[in-house]
């Protein structure tokens, strides 16, 4: 195959309206999945046609805590840490808006643990994409607390001994109402989730396992991105409404997909109006709606 | 523009200082408070809490202080006017977050209740030991506000002038009280509402196509667009552009922190503020603030009894201090003397500003309560010889 054999695509990326052409390329490296994801996410967005400017994504530190920074969107790139807690402010002040947190496992369920949780347990009304790659990549492939047992990282360079988190068992026992788990294979079913979770309220969860080559491959000598591609192909199993117990990811083992939990309950903001409104009757005052509270001398 | 009335509870009152703060940020047009439960600061959310489900306005209890810092920053982007408050080890966990409300210059307050430390030291009892922790304790370089009230109806008043601060020069301002403040009751008077001067959280005129987010000139504020308004602009903890958009050079760090400081700095005649008195022919300038101010009133008396020509400076705004007058006085007096309740914060600023012209005399306290007049007043009459 000689060069003029190469077909070069040209005009648009379909998804280039959702992105920030003018910040490209990305610091992301060759075969990250997080590109994947952000592609799935920018589908779903065109296809369910949601208004734009009433969408906000927040991201906090790492390599998917710049999705934030490539997104045409009013985008936060926060701390470490505190995506959730930082959106959370956004969704109090304007209700109206769609509100999206979209960071790494070491960023929400390591540092931000805490948020997770009790973000999850109030049903704040934000959607979770959390891309779990099994390492800290941007810092140089530490251990997370998503590392599966005996795999390697750099501060466990003889194998994790640490039990990692069951993220959708987490979300689902904390309160989550719409909690699945994808790998960047799935791009379909991936985007078909992503609208899913855009129609519904609460807290919404959606771990996608993604590849990182040049730290958890290198390192575990699992090969290319590629490889682990075709690895996800072999290992991943779709098993909607399982029981999140037994949804644990053991170290190159199965990938148990699928929607977990798909169910309605009360957000933060309506318990916080309907417990008002009982309580206090006609004395209670709600936020005004669209733009709350600002007023513009 | 004048406040909203729906948040100012116009009358005579029986307050204490953390009650008054909470109905001075109601009446400055806060609707937004994420806080988390640390003595002695919590009668300020618990007053906000029983008051706000009649105004429109969201109090949350967050899982802990970062997050009800990140909260706080997350809602001021909204356009709402937005408070978080807490004591000294909570304003230790908040430091991550005012640095990300210095570097996306967004305006909101933050009320330090202050208690004695190190660590988990007093929590009951009174402290002015996170003086220099409002003005650096999170990494990097940046400038904020501080100020200090030394009485619960000046909780009240600088509450107001805390927010309006905040929005003109889209900072994070410190509301640096003490639980002596914080706890003693005395008469508050809330004027109506239309005696009341807020500033408005002012939103760009411009179209998206031509809003730039960190567009300023030297000095200069950005104007602001909130969330939602379909501007879609990014902004980011990192050094960033115009844009918001990150910039990892030295040049752009330059250009970012140069202004965060500029912004401050450039304003500091409009924003210092302190009050002065007999300091003419003085030989003794006492600088002081909040509780210690009121203390101070005793030491001064006894030392002018005794002959002693005693002046005063109480920093009303503590950050940015007060430098060019301290440094004129220091040419003029022969000694300054700075009680306060830590071993030596203030002092070192005003040691600073002096410029060798004056010593810097500190009385300090370890925290646990107030000076006993009568040392700060030994203090006085020692300098004066």
């Amino acid at each position: 195959m000689n060069d003029k054999d190469v077909i070069v695509p040209v005009g648009e990326h379909p998804i280039s309206p959702y992105i920030r052409m003018d910040r490209m390329p990305h610091i992301w490296c060759p075969t990250c999945g997080i590109g994947t994801v952000v592609k799935c996410y920018a589908t779903a967005l065109e296809e369910t046609g949601v208004d734009l400017d009433k969408v906000a994504i927040v991201s906090g530190i790492g390599c998917t805590g710049r999705v934030a920074g490539y997104m045409k969107l009013d985008g936060f790139h926060s701390t470490h840490g505190r995506a959730i807690p930082f959106a959370t402010g956004l969704k109090l002040g304007r209700p109206e808006l769609l509100v999206t947190v979209f960071s790494g496992d070491g960023d929400l369920v390591g540092i931000g643990g805490n948020h997770f949780i009790h973000a999850a347990r109030r049903n704040m009304d934000l959607l979770i994409i959390l891309v779990n790659n099994f390492i800290y990549g941007m810092t140089g492939g530490q251990n997370a607390p998503t590392t599966p047992l005996t795999a390697k990282s750099s501060t466990m360079p003889f194998g994790n001994f640490e039990r990692p988190f069951n993220l959708p068992h987490l979300a689902a026992s904390c309160g989550a109402t719409y909690v699945a788990r994808w790998t960047c294979l799935h791009i379909r079913r991936l985007t078909k989730s992503f609208k899913e979770a855009i129609d519904r309220k609460g807290f919404r969860f959606i771990e996608v396992i993604a590849p990182c080559s040049t730290l958890y491959a290198r390192l575990n000598k699992l090969g290319s991105g590629f490889n682990l591609m075709q690895f996800y192909h072999d290992s991943a199993e779709i098993r909607h409404g399982a029981d999140t117990h037994e949804v644990d990811i053991g170290f190159q083992d199965k990938i148990i997909c699928g929607k977990f939990v798909d169910e309605e309950r009360p957000t933060f903001l309506e318990m916080k109006d309907e417990h008002y409104k009982k309580t206090l009757g006609d004395k209670y005052i709600p936020m005004p709606p669209e733009g709350g509270w600002i007023k513009n001398g | 523009m004048k406040a909203d009335p729906s948040g100012v509870l116009t009358g005579a009152h029986y307050l204490d200082g953390d009650y008054s703060c909470g109905e001075g940020a109601m009446a400055a047009g806060c609707r937004f408070v994420a806080g988390y439960p640390i003595t002695p600061s919590t009668e300020v959310v618990e007053r906000i809490a029983r008051r706000f489900p009649f105004m429109g306005g969201t109090f949350i209890q967050m899982e802990d202080e970062m997050a009800s810092m990140a909260a706080v920053v997350g809602g001021s982007w909204t356009g709402s006017k937005a408070m978080t408050v807490t004591s000294g080890p909570g304003f230790s966990l908040m430091m991550e977050n005012i640095g990300l409300a210095a570097m996306m210059e967004i305006p909101c307050v933050v009320v330090d209740v202050q208690r004695g430390g190190p660590s988990t030291g007093l929590p009951t009892m009174t402290g002015q030991g996170d003086m220099m922790q409002a003005r650096w304790g999170s990494h990097g370089d940046y400038e904020v506000i501080a100020l200090s009230p030394q009485s619960p109806q000046e909780a009240f008043n600088l509450t107001i002038d805390a927010f309006n601060l905040a929005e003109l020069y889209r900072v994070p301002v410190m509301f640096m009280m003490d639980e002596c403040v914080g706890h003693m009751t005395e008469k508050v008077v809330i004027p109506k509402a239309d005696e009341i001067e807020v500033v408005p959280r002012k939103l760009t005129k411009k179209s998206p196509a031509e809003f730039l987010p960190y567009r300023f000139d030297g000095g200069s504020i950005p104007e602001f667009a909130r969330v939602g308004d379909g501007y879609k602009f990014h902004t980011t903890g990192l050094t960033h552009d115009q844009r918001g958009y990150p910039v990892m050079s030295a040049e752009c760090q330059e250009w970012n922190v140069h202004h965060l400081i500029d912004k401050i700095r450039l304003n500091v005649d409009k924003i210092v503020r302190f009050d002065e008195e007999q300091t003419d022919g003085a030989d003794v300038v006492l600088v002081t603030y909040g509780i210690t101010a009121r203390v101070a009133r005793r030491a001064i008396a006894i030392a002018r009894k005794k002959g002693v020509k005693v002046g005063v400076i109480r920093l009303i705004v503590v950050w940015p201090f007060p430098e060019k007058r301290i440094n004129e006085l220091a040419g003029k007096i022969k000694a300054f003397v700075v009680p306060e309740i830590n071993y030596g914060q203030m002092v070192l600023e005003v040691e600073r500003c002096a410029a060798g012209k004056a010593s810097a005399i500190l009385v300090p306290h370890g925290g646990g309560g107030v000076h006993d007049p009568e040392k700060i007043a030994d203090v006085i009459l020692e300098a004066a010889n």
